[in-house]
């Protein structure tokens, strides 16, 4: 025992490179259905890999002295309660509600770094001081990241389990807020560089917990698949920086993975919702008030339940496109139901996912798959777009702003260029919805309005159990 | 709960109001139902059929004293004398064609709603009497041409020899026109329609027809779902074009009506004389003077060349069981309507257009003609979408090279003047940066969830800080150091264990 605990240095060192590439493989594994399995299996070795040498760092560290054997004993209660805690969420949580934990998650991310920074500056071990400069704004550093992701993910936690309006928050001049918020931070730094005082450590924990409140709070609830993946880069971020605090390779490798990784799937979240991507890691999107122009698009048409089974029943091909009103209605069981029956009656159906339906990137899929529709009739926007002028009835369930024919048509529509699945060119269009309401975007959608399109009134579950039933 | 009658029609009227499906379905509005006896028989509806259905079986004098009356036909003022005060009676009327009835009807508070007064809206479509009369009507058109045409309709190659097929001409792509252009393309005959609308161009196509454009300087469009009379040039090249069509035919079916007005004259005396004989005209415009010149409404007529001239007005009611159930079934929509709350008790919205529309009378007071309502037909095709033109702020090539140079001097600058560990560490971050966006940039789309908790979990990785600042002697830090081993403990299991969870769930067909 005692022999390892001399070595457990080396150890935790070779170790971490070990855990850093099992890192990676997790990572590469993930991008494909055929190996994401074995991709969580190296996730996981790598975390325990490394949970289990730094415990055995900690524990050398602590042996025998009686101060530092409190440590332990935290270390042991921590992690037993966090994990019974970890697993049980895990296991409890339905598919629709996955983004408000996911949200919940990487707030712990970025208070633990909050506490990490903290802890840096409160207790100095042993710095050189040549580095005592570096490490007083490195501490700043992490404490700043880590306190923006708590909040910011507090609010989008909020947000996305309706606890708070959805609606963004539009404080006067807040990019100036935003701006400012950072040549604050910019400023404290410096001067904490040179005079460390402890009050100056508390105001700019508060200034970036506000920050991250305010830059979250002015995005709207539409927006939240990419405010989802940003905060995800950011705890990977305030991971690294807790790295270099801690001058821990694995950290900074382990956050920079996760940063990086978070940040190049918010860039793709903002190329299909063709917004800026500078502007969405700034906070707000620069949304301006939805222009509330309510004109009478004409008259829709309505259908129900039995016309539109009878409709089904008489299609060669049938596209379903969800969106977030599936998840909200739990009706992926249902729907998953209703393809394979038709699929048993000889018709093709796919269902045409948009990359940001949902509130999670591919949130759409994992509701879909929790419900056993097989993933190869599943196709993103750009596979199936191009067959929708082929397709007899698409059907539009809970989805508004992503099937918007404005956005492809009207220069002027505030959505005007993101990219929608184009379902006006089927045949007939069948769009359940609960009412005539417009979508997130607050923009009205003309694609109800037109002569092959006809609505489903009424909540997602029951009109498609009705739809089964007259099957 | 009000009592609805059903009435047996006067004779030469084979349809009737309602059928035993649609009784059942007004006895669930909570109405009572009273049918006289026999007003189902010429459409095949025995009266137990009715009985069955859940109606009363009562005789004429006894059904006339219902408080609600169905009807096929507009009333006679003898059947106006019949209504009870206060009754109200639901029929065809043609209001805008005859005042006088209007006027007959606006007495003793009775109240009367006009089948055929339903405005063109998508939302009243379920009501549209004239549009599934028109239907059948058209449909009905191909076949009395058929039985009257000495030929077949498709084309054959025999032993016997070649058989060409059939030409048909239909004037007028409306409901009627459709329906007929269908019908007849289905027996397998070459058919063109005319239309001054050129937008059912493509409803005549998708139905195997061919349109006929009339190509002059203007274009109709109505705001009221009705052709409306067109002007001079345009009459005269369409004039032209049924003279051309008329020598080539072999059938001609006219539907082409204007609300309001005579039926327009399409096919003269000459286009007729110019006909093969044998050819057949169907003018289902007779009864509102007819749309070809020489045609007797109701009657057929053979002229001097041997052209067959049908003129019958009662070209749905010769479908009488397939008229009565769409007739019947669209007043059931209508009554659902003035139904609200299912409790056999009729009311009238009159801010709701089409209950506006359709009531002539109410209550003995005449409120005929209503508000014109406005149908945006063809929204859709008079905004031309606009291509958008891609803009897309790409960084010249100057500014991009600018800033990776910028970048890379600055980074070169923190590694040679940082202090010992930074230049590694910003080695290994930068490192690990560029592996990140390649690892990710190949991710399937439907992997982006579990990728995200995934991360999410990994990103736990940061409980090594706070392990290594347990063993501190400084209490406040271990407790700090204590929570956050706590919540990112919850951040790794929960991840990890969510991520198993989807990822079972990810299945291919046919597994």
């Amino acid at each position: 025992m005692e022999m390892l605990f001399d070595f457990a240095p080396e150890i935790s060192t070779a170790s971490y490179i070990v855990a850093s590439l099992l890192f990676i493989m997790s990572l590469a594994g993930l991008s494909r259905h055929e190996t994401s399995k074995g991709g969580i299996v190296y996730g996981i070795s790598g975390m325990v890999l490394a949970l289990a040498t730094t415990g055995l760092l900690t524990v050398s560290n602590g042996w025998g002295d009686p101060a530092a054997q409190v440590g332990l004993i935290f270390l042991l209660v921590g992690l037993v309660i966090g994990a019974s805690i970890g697993l049980w969420r895990a296991k409890v949580v339905e598919m629709t509600g996955m983004p408000e934990l996911i949200a919940l998650l990487h707030s712990f991310v970025g208070l633990a770094a909050v506490f990490i920074g903290w802890n840096g500056a409160l207790y100095d071990v042993e710095t050189p001081e040549a580095l005592k400069g570096v490490h007083h704004a490195e501490v700043f550093i992490g404490v700043f990241i880590g306190a923006v992701t708590f909040t910011g993910s507090i609010v989008a936690y909020l947000k996305l389990s309706a606890k708070i309006s959805s609606k963004p928050l539009m404080l006067p001049g807040k990019n100036f807020l935003n701006v400012g918020a950072l040549v604050g931070f910019v400023a404290f730094t410096v001067w904490y560089v040179i005079t460390p005082e402890l009050w100056i450590l508390i105001a700019v924990t508060a200034l970036a917990l506000a920050l991250g409140w305010h830059l979250v709070a002015s995005i709207g609830g539409g927006d939240m698949p990419v405010v989802v993946s940003m905060l995800n880069s950011y705890s990977g971020w305030a991971a690294a920086a807790a790295g270099f605090l801690l001058s821990n390779d694995l950290l900074i490798v382990t956050g920079a993975l996760v940063g990086s990784s978070g940040a190049y799937l918010s860039y793709i979240m903002c190329k299909a919702m063709n917004r800026s991507f500078i502007s969405v890691i700034a906070g707000g999107f620069g949304i301006e008030a939805p222009s509330a122009k309510d004109e009478e698009l004409g008259e829709y048409r309505e259908l129900d339940a039995a016309s539109v089974a009878e409709l089904l029943k008489n299609a060669s091909s049938v596209v379903i496109t969800p969106g977030y009103g599936m998840a909200v209605a739990q009706a992926q069981y249902p729907v998953a139901e209703l393809a394979a029956k038709l699929r048993e009656r000889g018709i093709s159906v796919r269902f045409g996912i948009h990359p940001v339906a949902g509130r999670l990137p591919g949130h759409m899929n994992v509701l879909l798959a929790e419900a056993k529709v097989p993933y190869d009739i599943v196709d993103e926007m750009d596979e199936i777009n191009d067959e929708l002028a082929n397709t007899s009835v698409v059907l539009v369930i809970g989805a508004n702003d992503t099937v918007n024919p404005a956005a492809a048509e009207d220069p002027s529509s505030p959505i005007a260029g993101m990219p929608v699945l184009r379902v006006w060119e089927a045949e007939n269009v069948v769009v359940f919805k609960r009412s005539m309401a417009s979508g997130y975007a607050g923009v009205q959608n003309p694609l109800f309005f037109r002569e092959n399109a006809a609505m489903l009134f009424g909540d997602a579950k029951e009109r498609v159990e009705d739809i089964l039933k007259a099957l | 709960m009000k009592l609805i009658g059903i009435v047996k029609e006067q004779p030469g009227e084979t349809r009737v109001a309602a059928t035993p499906a649609t009784i059942k379905a007004i006895l669930g509005l909570g109405y009572q139902v009273a049918v006289e006896q026999g007003a189902g028989e010429l459409s095949s509806f025995p009266d137990s059929a009715y009985l069955e259905a859940g109606a009363k079986i009562a005789s004429s004098s006894e059904i006339w004293r219902s408080a609600i009356i169905l009807k096929v036909n507009a009333p006679t003022t003898d059947e106006i004398q019949k209504l009870t005060d206060g009754a109200t009676i639901v029929s065809l009327m043609a209001p805008g064609l005859r005042p006088d009835l209007v006027e007959s009807l606006g007495v003793r508070g009775i109240t009367a709603i006009a089948l055929d007064a339903v405005p063109r809206i998508s939302r009243a479509q379920s009501m549209d009497v004239l549009s599934s009369m028109a239907n059948i009507a058209g449909y009905r058109a191909v076949v009395e041409a058929a039985h009257e045409f000495g030929r077949f309709f498709t084309g054959q190659v025999t032993a016997a020899g070649k058989v060409p097929p059939a030409k048909v001409l239909v004037a007028g792509a409306g409901v009627a026109g459709l329906a007929a252009i269908g019908a007849a393309s289905s027996l397998g005959a070459i058919v063109r329609a005319t239309d001054p609308r050129p937008e059912v161009a493509d409803q005549v196509k998708s139905i195997g027809g061919e349109y006929l454009p009339v190509e002059v300087a203007e274009q109709m469009q109505s705001s009221d779902g009705y052709a409306k009379a067109t002007s001079e040039a345009y009459d005269k090249r369409a004039a032209e074009i049924y003279s051309e069509q008329a020598k080539d035919v072999d059938i001609i079916i006219t539907t082409a009506l204007i609300p309001g007005r005579p039926a327009p004259k399409l096919i003269t005396a000459a286009d007729v004389a110019s006909m093969k004989p044998g050819s057949v005209i169907v003018d289902m415009a007779a009864a509102q003077g007819g749309n070809v010149e020489g045609s007797v409404a109701g009657k057929k007529i053979v002229t001097a060349n041997g052209v067959t001239i049908l003129g019958y007005t009662d070209l749905p009611g010769r479908l009488p069981a397939q008229a009565s159930q769409l007739f019947g079934t669209n007043l059931v929509n209508l009554i659902k309507l003035l139904t609200p709350n299912k409790d056999g008790e009729l009311s009238l919205d009159f801010e709701d257009v089409v209950q506006r529309a359709v009531t002539v009378v109410r209550a003995g007071e005449i409120t005929w003609p209503p508000p014109p309502v406005q149908v945006s037909a063809a929204p859709a095709q008079t905004k031309t979408a606009a291509p958008i033109a891609k803009v897309e702020k790409k960084m010249s090539a100057k500014l991009r090279s600018a800033l990776i140079a910028l970048g890379a001097t600055a980074l070169f600058l923190i590694c040679a003047f940082a202090p010992a560990p930074l230049p590694q560490h910003f080695l290994v971050l930068t490192l690990s940066v560029v592996v990140g966006f390649y690892v990710i940039g190949k991710v399937h789309h439907a992997l982006h969830t579990p990728l995200m908790s995934v991360t999410n979990a990994i990103s736990g990785i940061i409980i090594v800080g706070a392990l290594l600042q347990l063993t501190t002697p400084n209490l406040v830090v271990q407790i700090l150091a204590g929570v956050a081993v706590l919540l990112v403990s919850i951040n790794i299991f929960g991840g990890f264990a969510v991520t198993r969870r989807m990822l079972k769930m990810f299945s291919k067909g046919g597994k």
